[in-house]
């Protein structure tokens, strides 16, 4: 780590609490014991139907531009000496963006500054715009399998989808009824036990202002069918008794009660938790470092991919994370094969142990089809058909 | 379904002990509304079906459980369902059977009585004894003027449904309209007056007048300055926010507010206005709790009590902070029942006043329960509505190891009082089989559920149940054949 650049997400300074369970949501409240005060976080909605984020360039200029459905942003401010900033929120008129009638939102990249030491980014639209401009720029060897648009003007248009938070069922009702502890920053949220996402702020009074934010957030397709079926399993830490005699032991047995419980919650987060990390500079906010970071790409376990902000020392000031659905991460695999090898398909293809029919099919199962001509396409499945 | 005390409990009667353990629990905390945890529809298929349950089953303890303390709600219903069904009641049972109907008639408020007979109607339920028990009622009525314009619509149709002959003017006035006619019942003419005049509506009762304050157009604090003089005391103390926001301040007398309803306003107040009146307030729940301590006669040793404020006390829009408030007023009691007491409440308050408690934060039990068992009290009451989860299921691993591994451990009795009936369970939610659960709901019957609490855990053999509740309804009507006489 140098200069708060992650390289793992360690809970310097955070602890974790037995889980609060609501039918098969588990949320995970993540305490920090002192809070500085030096970095606010707050909350900012907008009422548009879709966003559209200029990525490089001016507003309506050519160029790169991601589009989706923006429900809220986040507002943060900081200040450089570590004296207690103010948490700024959507009460401050600033101008984000320009509104076109009332259902699209034309706006500066994904991490604006706005003022001297605050700046707007747009939650998880960070990480997923990294993840989706992943080698966007398309081959840059003319192999003649690829389109001419694939040549000339590389991945676009590379779309991904998610489900909101409220489609997530019982989310919901899970934060409506959960009891924020007195010092929580943040949360850990399980859908039937499997890790959906974490979700961590520098301060308890905005993580109070921030926590039903997370349903505006967005999920991967196995969370939400994770949410229609699955169920939270029973789990029970006991109270280990060995050796007690006195209510001061017993006292002491509850602390190691509590522990154990905190080892078991990070243990089920070892998707992301102390996990290694491939980070990526977005923005330095004085002391601090924003970033957007993905795990190592593994086809048969979790992947994720988040956004964070950290300090010089690596404590986690902001965390918020995103789970890659199957399909998600099976297309940034191929990718990222492809691109270690040059694009050349027959190559990448011979790495895969596979015929560089099958890899053509696969890319085509994946989504990637557009990328490669009609006829290459078409002869894959006519020789797999024989 | 008798046993006596020396022969081991059938399973047929340990069964029939559970379920009515079971049912009477619920009818201590469950009123068909919503809770932090479960909704109103979900409360009352709940307990109906738990009503039906034991009325089908176990119909001569069903109709005693109207002696055993259950809120309201649930003695209207036994009522109803009791009156229901009629026909299926033993010859030997009738005479106790009206005997607690009328005397539980007699105690609940009008208001729940003439809406148990609009749903007497509903049900089409005209039996010769329900007719005869309206009857009884509304001849027993001190002001039936009072009762004709205050639950007009309701009296009507207990009037109609039961062929009742309405005393003097009242059945001209419901029936053929105040319009026909003049009245000489002060009342009556008052009602008829303010139709058309303002000054006559300042003369009735608030409810009734407040229809009329919309009819004429009088704003908001106009109104509510010129009806103080006419609302009671109840009134006056749930409209005080209300009141205040149009600028009017009612002059409320604390000290006469029974200590439950007091807490729940002190619970609605904000932190810096309770810490503005905090002695008044103080002053105020003591003196309730030292008038609900005298009536209940109980006294109780060294007592501890673990209190949960935590979010999910902050109830809901229908029972507003009411776990909340029944745990502060429920403190304030056992302080004035107990020689020795001390309130531990979870999360931990800062305040030394219970009356500082606000609904935040998470429900660790355990914690303020060992901190409760070093201070070596008799009696540890612990009122939570049973959601632990920080960490859960730990305060029952803590009773069950105090009580085998302790060396020094002593001799303690702990009660779970549970403001909050758990619809998918049946039951207010445990803490573990350690801990017997009681319903609670309003403080002053803190008593009553201590009391119920050694059947909760099991123990006992259902003749002491039935023994208790014989005994429990020889006191209840001695004291409504007192009230009467």
């Amino acid at each position: 780590m140098k200069d708060g650049v992650l390289d793992r997400v360690r809970l310097t300074g955070l602890t974790l609490a037995p889980a609060q369970v609501w039918g098969g949501v588990r949320l995970v409240p993540v305490i920090r014991a002192d809070a500085p005060g030096d970095l606010r976080l707050a909350g900012r909605s907008y009422d548009e139907s879709a966003m559209v984020v200029s990525l490089d360039g001016e507003l309506l200029d050519d160029g790169i531009k991601y589009i989706s459905y923006v429900p809220h942003g986040l507002v943060v401010s900081w200040s450089d000496d570590g004296s207690p900033a103010a948490a700024f929120g959507a009460n401050m008129a600033t101008r984000d963006g320009k509104r076109y009638g009332s259902s699209v939102r034309v706006s500066h990249r994904m991490a604006k500054r706005e003022d001297k030491q605050r700046l707007r980014l747009l939650p998880l639209h960070l990480a997923m715009e990294g993840f989706l401009a992943l080698h966007f720029g398309g081959p840059d060897v003319a192999w003649s399998e690829y389109s001419q648009q694939t040549l000339s003007r590389g991945l676009s248009p590379r779309r991904e989808y998610s489900f909101s938070g409220r489609a997530i069922m019982g989310l919901e009702d899970a934060l409506r009824v959960f009891e924020i502890h007195e010092r929580q920053v943040g949360v850990l949220i399980f859908v039937a036990d499997a890790f959906a996402s974490a979700f961590v702020v520098s301060h308890p009074d905005d993580y109070r202002q921030l926590h039903r934010t997370v349903l505006d957030d967005f999920y991967g397709e196995l969370i939400f069918q994770y949410g229609l079926y699955g169920r939270s399993g029973h789990m029970d830490v006991e109270l280990n008794t060995d050796g007690v005699t006195t209510l001061d032991d017993l006292g002491r047995a509850l602390d190691t009660m509590r522990a154990e419980w905190a080892a078991f919650h990070q243990y089920m987060a070892a998707g992301v938790i102390d996990r290694p990390l491939t980070s990526t500079k977005v923005y330095r906010c004085g002391p601090f470092q924003l970033q957007r970071f993905s795990t190592a790409l593994d086809l048969k376990g979790e992947n994720h991919i988040g956004e964070a902000i950290a300090r010089a020392d690596g404590t986690i000031e902001y965390l918020k994370t995103y789970r890659l659905s199957g399909a998600q991460s099976r297309r940034a695999y191929l990718l990222s094969q492809l691109a270690e090898h040059n694009w050349n398909l027959a190559a990448t293809a011979g790495a895969l142990g596979q015929s560089q029919d099958d890899l053509v099919l696969r890319l085509e199962k994946a989504g990637f089809g557009y990328l490669l001509k009609d006829h290459v396409l078409r002869a894959a499945r006519r020789r797999k058909r024989r | 379904m008798t046993s006596t005390p020396s022969t081991p409990e059938s399973s047929a009667d340990r069964v029939a002990r559970e379920d009515l353990v079971m049912f009477i629990n619920a009818s201590f905390a469950c009123s068909g509304q919503r809770e932090f945890y479960s909704d109103a529809s979900g409360q009352s298929v709940s307990i109906e079906f738990l009503h039906h349950y034991i009325l089908g089953n176990y119909r001569r303890l069903y109709v005693r459980t109207l002696a055993a303390g259950v809120n309201h709600f649930n003695q209207s219903q036994i009522v109803l369902n009791v009156l229901a069904t009629g026909a299926d009641t033993q010859p030997q049972d009738r005479a106790e059977e009206n005997a607690l109907i009328t005397a539980a008639l007699a105690k609940l408020p009008p208001q729940r009585v003439y809406r148990l007979f609009d749903s007497l109607r509903a049900r089409r339920v005209n039996n010769r004894r329900t007719r005869a028990v309206m009857r009884a009622y509304i001849a027993g009525r001190r002001d039936i003027a009072f009762d004709a314009i205050k639950y007009r619509q309701r009296l009507r149709v207990a009037a109609s449904h039961a062929h009742l002959a309405l005393p003097g003017e009242i059945g001209a006035f419901l029936f053929r309209g105040w319009r026909q006619r003049t009245f000489s019942t002060e009342l009556l003419e008052t009602f008829r007056q303010a139709h058309f005049s303002k000054a006559a509506l300042y003369r009735l009762p608030y409810s009734v007048a407040e229809g009329f304050a919309a009819k004429h157009g009088i704003p908001r604090g106009e109104f509510l300055a010129g009806i103080a003089e006419q609302m009671t005391s109840n009134e006056k103390l749930r409209m005080q926010r209300a009141s205040a926001r149009s600028g009017v301040a009612l002059d409320i007398d604390l000290a006469r507010a029974p200590l439950t309803r007091l807490a729940i306003y002190v619970a609605a107040l904000t932190a810096s206005e309770r810490t503005a009146r905090a002695a008044e307030l103080h002053q105020a729940l003591t003196e309730a709790a030292k008038r609900a301590a005298r009536r209940s006669q109980r006294r109780l040793g060294r007592v501890a009590a673990v209190l949960d404020r935590s979010y999910s006390s902050s109830g809901t829009s229908e029972k507003r902070r009411r776990p909340l408030a029944v745990a502060i007023a429920a403190s304030y009691l056992l302080r004035q029942a107990a020689t020795e007491y001390r309130a531990l409440w979870t999360p931990v308050l800062d305040q030394a006043d219970d009356l500082h408690a606000t609904a935040a934060g998470q429900t660790d039990l355990a914690g303020p329960l060992i901190d409760a068992l070093k201070w070596r009290p008799e009696l540890i009451v612990m009122v939570s509505d049973g959601y632990e989860n920080s960490p859960p299921g730990a305060a029952c691993q803590v009773v069950r190891a105090y009580q085998r591994l302790i060396s020094d451990a002593r001799e303690v009795s702990i009660v779970h009082l549970n403001p909050v009936f758990d619809a998918e369970h049946y039951a207010p939610k445990t803490l573990g089989a350690e801990v017997p659960t009681v319903g609670l709901r309003d403080a002053e019957d803190v008593f009553t559920m201590i009391g119920f609490a050694r059947f909760a855990d099991g123990k006992l053999p259902l003749s002491e149940l039935e023994g208790y509740l014989e005994a429990r309804v020889g006191q209840f009507l001695a004291s409504a054949r007192g009230a009467r006489s």
